[in-house]
């Protein structure tokens, strides 16, 4: 048997962790997640594809009949360039959304008490929850991406935008992963957070501008695009990749500040999960 | 020096039911420590109290002489802990099993690869190490999550019932490497299990736990020679309180049994 790791004498740390301790431990937590979600994705690649048929679907069905009837009026920009955004946000929201699904199941298994107990405060596990749903999130943009390319869609390939886009996806992902946690946290059982989480993400998904634009919407539903994070995600996504005119920093500030806030609440709701 | 883990008068309610109550517990540096019970005895609840997973109020538990309320970083760096489920990452291999684990508990950069080698060559992985880990046995697992439990270096390792749901063979297999991870490294071991004998075999010490209070403690030779002359650990357990060790308390039973069922899933 070959040597196995002898603890020093004392623990090396024996007061509780400062501001500045437990932020190099969220950036080292955050790092260590993406690299095991790479991991993840790297093993099991079919999900890449299977993911990816979802959004093709739209694209390919939807999105060419509709260029084609010219049902839906986008002015200057074609239909499915316009739709294209729209699909890559959806495809992160749906990703995003399982991460709740994900976390209970992590707790039925033991997996969460077991991440709970390491050294790591609970909004470190968050952040790096938020943090691997955007970078699952990001690899499915790259497909999707691929996809719309195919299709003929007019993409941006001007790196800073190509970087504000994995941004806005990183931050929208950040914030439906832990509003799906959230839930995760107040409902406890898994059935229940599965319907709610279909419950959600469609209306989420059909009260946004990943469809259509917001002037085609009657006046109750532009109310609720107006507060619903999904819509600034895909205006940004928008104006960085076909060019429409955005609102990129109230885009930006919007999804920021709802990430953050939603981080905050799940880290809060995460010791009820451990408990029930 | 302090004992290795110090609980004094643990109480732990849900609703309406009394998980743990007023449990008084010392465990001595080095020893393997038994915490012996039937399905629903609280004996969980118990370690999810020391592991920081459940609130203790200041005082109630010390672990090295470090205060569970007070000190809560420190105590999550000096315990190991393996839950009662299976809790590997399938999709994983066994080597990024065990990797993740060292960096959540900032094994440094420089010592990773060689620590998480030596902790899977301790646990007999090394061959598979590089193999999915959901193509393991349910004694593999058991391994792998002690190789996780211990690349940290802890002084305090933690196992929730680690044989339930194991054949014979693995069972063996998982004392096995108890014993040897003790005489290596001279660290604390708790271990939970329903299954007396097995307590009996390979623990120097237990404590026997019932409707959550301890009713008797001791090695378990005092404990049956204080009984009788052909005495097992089960006629103690009866004789301290009253009960068969099958039939406890049947929401306790439940909650096991879907466990139990989940792991097999898990094991195929
Ligand atoms: N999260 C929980 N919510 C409600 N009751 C619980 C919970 N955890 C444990 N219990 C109850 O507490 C008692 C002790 O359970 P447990 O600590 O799991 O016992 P053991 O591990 O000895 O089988 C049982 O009656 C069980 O049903
Ligand atoms: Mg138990």
């Amino acid at each position: 048997m070959s040597a196995l790791p002898v603890a020093p004498p004392a623990a090396s740390v024996e007061t509780e962790p400062g501001p500045l301790a437990v932020a190099r431990t969220v950036a080292s937590r955050i790092a260590t997640t993406c690299l095991v979600e790479l991991q993840k994705l790297r093993h099991d690649r079919t999900e890449l594809v299977t993911r990816a048929i979802q959004p093709a679907l739209w694209l390919l069905v939807f999105g060419q009949v509709f260029t084609r009837i010219r049902a839906i009026p986008t002015g200057s920009t074609p239909y499915l360039d316009f739709l294209a955004p729209g699909i890559l946000a959806q495809s992160a929201l749906f990703i995003a959304i399982f991460y709740g699904i994900q976390i209970i199941w992590e707790r039925d298994a033991g997996v969460l008490a077991k991440l709970l107990v390491t050294p790591t405060p609970r909004i470190a596990l968050v952040g790096a929850k938020a943090f691997a749903a955007g970078v699952r999130a990001v690899a499915q943009a790259v497909v999707v991406l691929v996809l719309a390319l195919v299709l003929g869609v007019h993409l941006a390939t001007n790196p800073l935008k190509i970087i504000l886009l994995v941004v806005a996806l990183l931050l929208g992902s950040a914030f439906f992963c832990c509003l799906s946690i959230t839930i995760a946290g107040l409902v406890l059982s898994r059935d229940r957070l599965m319907g709610i989480g279909q419950a959600i993400t469609m209306p989420l998904f059909f009260a946004s501008n990943a469809l259509y634009p917001v002037q085609l919407m009657p006046g109750w539903l532009q109310v609720i695009n107006h507060v619903n994070p999904l819509s600034y995600e895909v205006d940004a996504l928008r104006g960085l990749l076909v060019g429409t005119s955005a609102r990129l920093l109230l885009d930006f500030g919007v999804l920021l500040a709802s990430a953050a806030v939603m981080i905050a609440v799940a880290s809060a709701l995460l010791p009820r999960l451990a408990r029930g | 020096m302090t004992p290795a883990l110090r609980c004094v008068g643990l109480r732990q309610k849900f609703g309406d039911t009394v998980a743990v109550d007023g449990l008084d517990l010392e465990v001595e540096r080095g020893e393997v420590f038994g915490l012996l019970g039937p399905n629903g005895a609280g004996k969980t609840t118990t370690i999810r109290m020391i592991t920081t997973l459940l609130p203790a109020p200041p005082g109630a538990i010390q672990v090295m002489g470090r205060d569970v309320a007070r000190q809560r970083t420190a105590v999550r760096r000096l315990i190991g802990y393996v839950p009662q489920q299976l809790s590997a990452d399938g999709t994983l291999t066994g080597r990024e099993n065990v990797a993740l684990f060292a960096r959540l508990y900032d094994v440094p950069r420089a010592a990773r690869a060689a620590q998480v080698a030596a902790v899977l060559d301790a646990m007999d992985l090394t061959e598979v190490a590089d193999r999915p880990s959901k193509t393991y046995s349910g004694g593999m697992v058991r391994r792998l999550e002690l190789a996780q439990a211990l690349v940290s270096a802890p002084q305090l390792l933690i196992l929730d019932e680690p044989t339930v749901g194991l054949d014979p063979v693995a069972r063996d297999g998982v004392w096995d490497r108890i014993a040897s991870i003790r005489a290596a490294t001279g660290m604390t071991v708790l271990v939970t299990t329903h299954a007396m004998q097995e307590a009996d075999e390979h623990c120097e010490r237990v404590a026997l736990m019932h409707r959550g209070r301890i009713r008797a403690q001791g090695s378990p030779g005092e404990l049956k020679d204080a009984l009788g002359p052909d005495a097992t650990l089960d006629d103690v357990f009866r004789h301290h309180t009253g009960n068969a060790l099958t039939g406890d308390n049947e929401n306790g039973g439940m909650r096991d049994v879907r466990a139990a069922r989940r792991t097999a899933r898990r094991v195929g």
